[in-house]
């Protein structure tokens, strides 16, 4: 039962068969809706899906020596861990077996920046370099707020297993945490007002501007992933305990749905910010969040 | 094994990524093209992306008569992008070199240079137009790749009559 539980929650939900689809879902929401908020059609259903399978059936460039083959490693290690950190968010109800805990999945979810920051420096492009250089910088920006957030809900509860993180009581504690990770999440989608990573018109798509093809549908794929991953952390910090698997998988959806449509409207509704001004937000307006979070999170620590 | 190459030429049409380059044009096709993109003609309906490198796009957008300086640029963006591909030629410049005929400064046309598969004339073609030629080097590109023996250098179709 414990192994087929694991192997299920691997493979089907909230794993491989779940996170691949959800991640052309979410993609494709993003396009739509700021589509509709600019008054346009958009692109329809099934376009990631089209995008991917075509750059499947695109050649590559001959890259010969090591740098090709580190070229073709990063998209590969990014698709990997961020598909395991999807794998292993605690949306149904688990029994025993290996249920991993919160340390692991934030460390998956940080390899695909530190991916992307290699693949950029890989490919020896000034704009990929510039690009690796400005996710490095943003990276260090978001993190330490992203982290000490996600840490103080941890340390509060006194525990680092994440299907007891996922049953949270609601506190004021959690919504400050939840708030401050969700300030953190633009800068971990590249997604506007934070996308100077891959600044379409300034240094053109940053550090994957030589990958191309399959490599650069990995990416794309890595980029849904992502999204899975990040809202899906979110989603199970907030939504409450249901007993019934089914209805449970429905919110943790539905939830993430609600949280694509929002990202998305702030990217719509902001132009991007110079990497100067993203790092001084970071650093001095949204720390406040952590700080406050942090501070309560001892303070807890000390009552109970 | 039919499906499959059904499925793949299906998500080439529907999914084609433009690169866009100018060979010494006056920016009115240029400006054309990006208002082709915008709410207004909303070319992603169809699945179009301006990328902004060669290695990610399907499909070479070229404009402007091909000034000397620009032949070099040209051929080695060809090369960039990756197979399959195709090009359109936006504008009357690319396919006649328009009223730059004879000028010492042009080495035109085009298709001198590069096969291109789609002539868009016009001086400067309406955004709807562009599109239409967008769609219609995404069929042939989709049909190219899907036959076994891709033609070496495909004729234009409809060329523009020359109006010096």
């Amino acid at each position: 039962m414990n192994l087929l539980t694991a192997l299920a929650r691997l493979l089907i939900f909230p794993g491989l068969l779940f996170c691949v689809p959800a991640a052309w879902f979410f993609l494709w929401v993003e396009r739509k809706s700021v589509a509709l908020m600019q008054g346009r059609i958009g692109p329809p259903f099934m376009q990631p899906f089209y995008d991917f399978v075509k750059l499947l059936g695109k050649d590559t460039p001959d890259r010969p020596g090591i740098v090709g083959l580190l070229m073709r490693l990063w998209p590969l290690l990014a698709v990997a861990s961020t598909a395991g950190a999807v794998a292993l968010l605690p949306v149904l109800p688990a029994y025993g077996g290996f249920q991993g805990d919160l340390i692991l999945l934030l460390a998956l979810l940080e390899v695909p920046p530190i991916c992307i920051i290699a693949a950029g420096f890989s490919s020896r492009s000034i704009f990929s370099e510039i690009g690796s250089a400005r996710e490095a910088a943003l990276t260090v920006s978001y993190n330490v707020v992203f982290l000490l957030a996600i840490l103080s809900i941890a340390a509060a509860q006194h525990t680092f297993r994440l299907d007891a993180l996922a049953h949270l009581p609601p506190s004021p504690l959690l919504w400050l945490g939840i708030i401050a990770l969700v300030i953190c999440l633009p800068a971990k989608l590249h997604i506007n007002p934070f996308s100077l990573p891959n600044a379409e018109q300034e240094i053109y798509s940053g550090p994957i501007i030589e990958y191309s093809g399959p490599e650069l549908a990995m990416w794309e794929l890595s980029h849904g992933l992502e999204w899975v991953a990040a809202t899906g952390l979110v989603a199970t910090l907030v939504a409450p305990q249901i007993g019934t698997w089914w209805l449970a998988a429905i919110v943790f959806v539905l939830l993430c749905c609600g949280l694509v449509v929002l990202l998305a409207a702030v990217a719509a509704a902001t132009a991007r910010i110079a990497i100067d001004n993203t790092v001084r937000f970071y650093w001095q307006c949204t720390l406040v969040f952590a700080v406050l979070v942090v501070s309560s999170a001892i303070l807890m620590r000390f009552r109970s | 094994m039919k499906a499959l190459d059904r499925l793949m030429c299906t998500c080439r049409r529907r999914s084609p990524w433009l690169f866009h380059m100018n060979s010494g044009s006056c920016n009115g096709c240029d400006i054309e093209l990006v208002a082709a993109i915008t709410p207004r003609y909303d070319a992603e309906q169809l699945g179009v992306q301006l990328e902004g490198s060669p290695r990610h796009a399907d499909i070479l957008c070229i404009t402007g008569p091909v000034t000397r300086n620009a032949v070099g640029a040209i051929e080695t963006v060809y090369g960039q992008v990756l197979n399959p591909k195709a090009v359109v030629a936006i504008g009357s410049c690319p396919a006649t070199t328009n009223v730059f005929i004879d000028s010492r400064t042009i080495d035109g046309p085009l298709d001198k240079h590069i096969p291109v598969d789609v002539f868009v004339p016009g001086c400067p073609p309406r955004p709807d137009a562009i599109i239409q030629g967008i769609v219609k080097a995404a069929t042939i590109l989709a049909e190219r790749a899907a036959s076994p023996s891709p033609p070496e250098a495909p004729k234009p179709e409809a060329a523009p009559e020359v109006q010096a």
